[in-house]
């Protein structure tokens, strides 16, 4: 039974990872390209900023345009096929490891059915993973961002990711003991205000990472960072809504019991 | 058979822990290792010699918001 929620899981991230490749290509890939048209002319110009395109080591020729000499990959397979690669086998793993909280979750958290509990974990899952990450270290187009830093921006990014998934776990669990005492309303409130707090605390205290290049278009930068929120909008609710939909009827019928059946004192 | 079930008539029961275990070992080291790759391998860390990775999963990695380069 398991095993197959997570096979469901990642078929659903495949499915998710493809609808997010099309709004990538749409909202995403312009940006990019606009980016690298950036890094470009800073190269051209010779600008002395850090804007100046990364080069990685010894012999790590990493430059996007048309131009150069040593492409290893070109910028329409990098756009098309490296994208939708990229993008959906990062949503078939995103999809597994949802099923598999998914299978803790049913059950345990309320009295919630299946697609009431994928729905709430897919819109957890969003907050936790990519809203509370990218408001502290957001997602940088190509020409943003100091390669010497890469190690450190890197730790810190996913640092982000586990304290807020921890802290999300933590509140839950706290919204649940309350409920007794205060009821569901008042128990969820509390239990949110003090994951907000809490992360509002972790976010002051960590550092800020200030890598722009002064002359990057600060709407280049907004609508890549938009695009890349709404890429992982598509994912988490294609997964959520269809995951539920599709595992309702099962779960129902080989793990839930029959309230008109149910012991009396239960 | 055509009504929409609005109040379900079943209550969830837990799927037992000893029944998840084994999926969820499996199933998080394998995926774990599959957003490793398109995160992070031949940009923040390396096993894999060259930047051919990189390069393919560029722009993924771009939008999908981990640090690049």
């Amino acid at each position: 039974m398991v095993g197959n929620l997570l096979l469901r899981g990642m078929l659903v991230g495949v499915i998710a990872g493809l609808l997010a490749f099309g709004f990538a290509r749409v909202f995403g890939e312009p940006e990019i390209d606009s980016a690298i048209a950036f890094e470009e002319l800073m190269t051209k110009t010779d600008t002395p900023a850090h804007a100046v395109p990364h080069s990685h080591g010894a012999g790590g020729m990493h430059t996007h345009g048309e131009a150069s000499e040593a492409e290893l990959v070109s910028r329409v397979t990098q756009a098309g096929l490296g994208l939708l690669t990229g993008v959906v086998v990062y949503g078939a793993a995103i999809g597994g490891l949802f099923a598999l909280v998914f299978a803790f979750a049913y059950g345990r958290v309320g009295q919630l059915g299946a697609r009431a509990t994928a729905a709430l974990l897919a819109l957890g899952a969003y907050v936790a993973i990519v809203l509370v990450p990218n408001i502290k270290y957001p997602a940088n187009p190509p020409a943003v961002g100091n390669p010497n830093t890469l190690g450190s921006r890197t730790e810190l990014f996913f640092l982000m990711i586990v304290v807020a998934v921890a802290a999300l776990t933590l509140a839950v669990a706290l919204a649940q003991r309350l409920r007794a005492r205060l009821g569901t309303w008042n128990a969820a409130i509390v239990a949110g205000v003090t994951f907000a707090v809490f992360i509002a605390i972790v976010q002051y205290a960590l550092p800020s990472v200030d890598e722009v290049p002064n002359q990057f278009s600060a709407d280049v930068l907004w609508r890549f960072r938009t695009a890349s929120l709404g890429i992982h909008a598509v994912l988490w609710t294609t997964i959520g809504l269809l995951f539920g939909a599709l595992t309702e009827r099962s779960m129902a019928a080989r793990f839930g019991q029959p309230i008109a059946a149910r012991p009396i004192g239960r | 058979m055509t009504d929409i079930v609005l109040a379900p008539h079943t209550r969830p029961v837990p799927v037992p822990v000893g029944e998840i275990m084994p999926w969820a070992v499996f199933g998080s080291l394998l995926l774990l290792v599959a957003i490793y790759f398109v995160g992070a391998e031949q940009g923040a860390t390396s096993l894999i010699p060259g930047m051919y990775v990189h390069e393919f999963l560029h722009d993924g990695r771009h939008l999908l918001g981990f640090p690049c380069h």
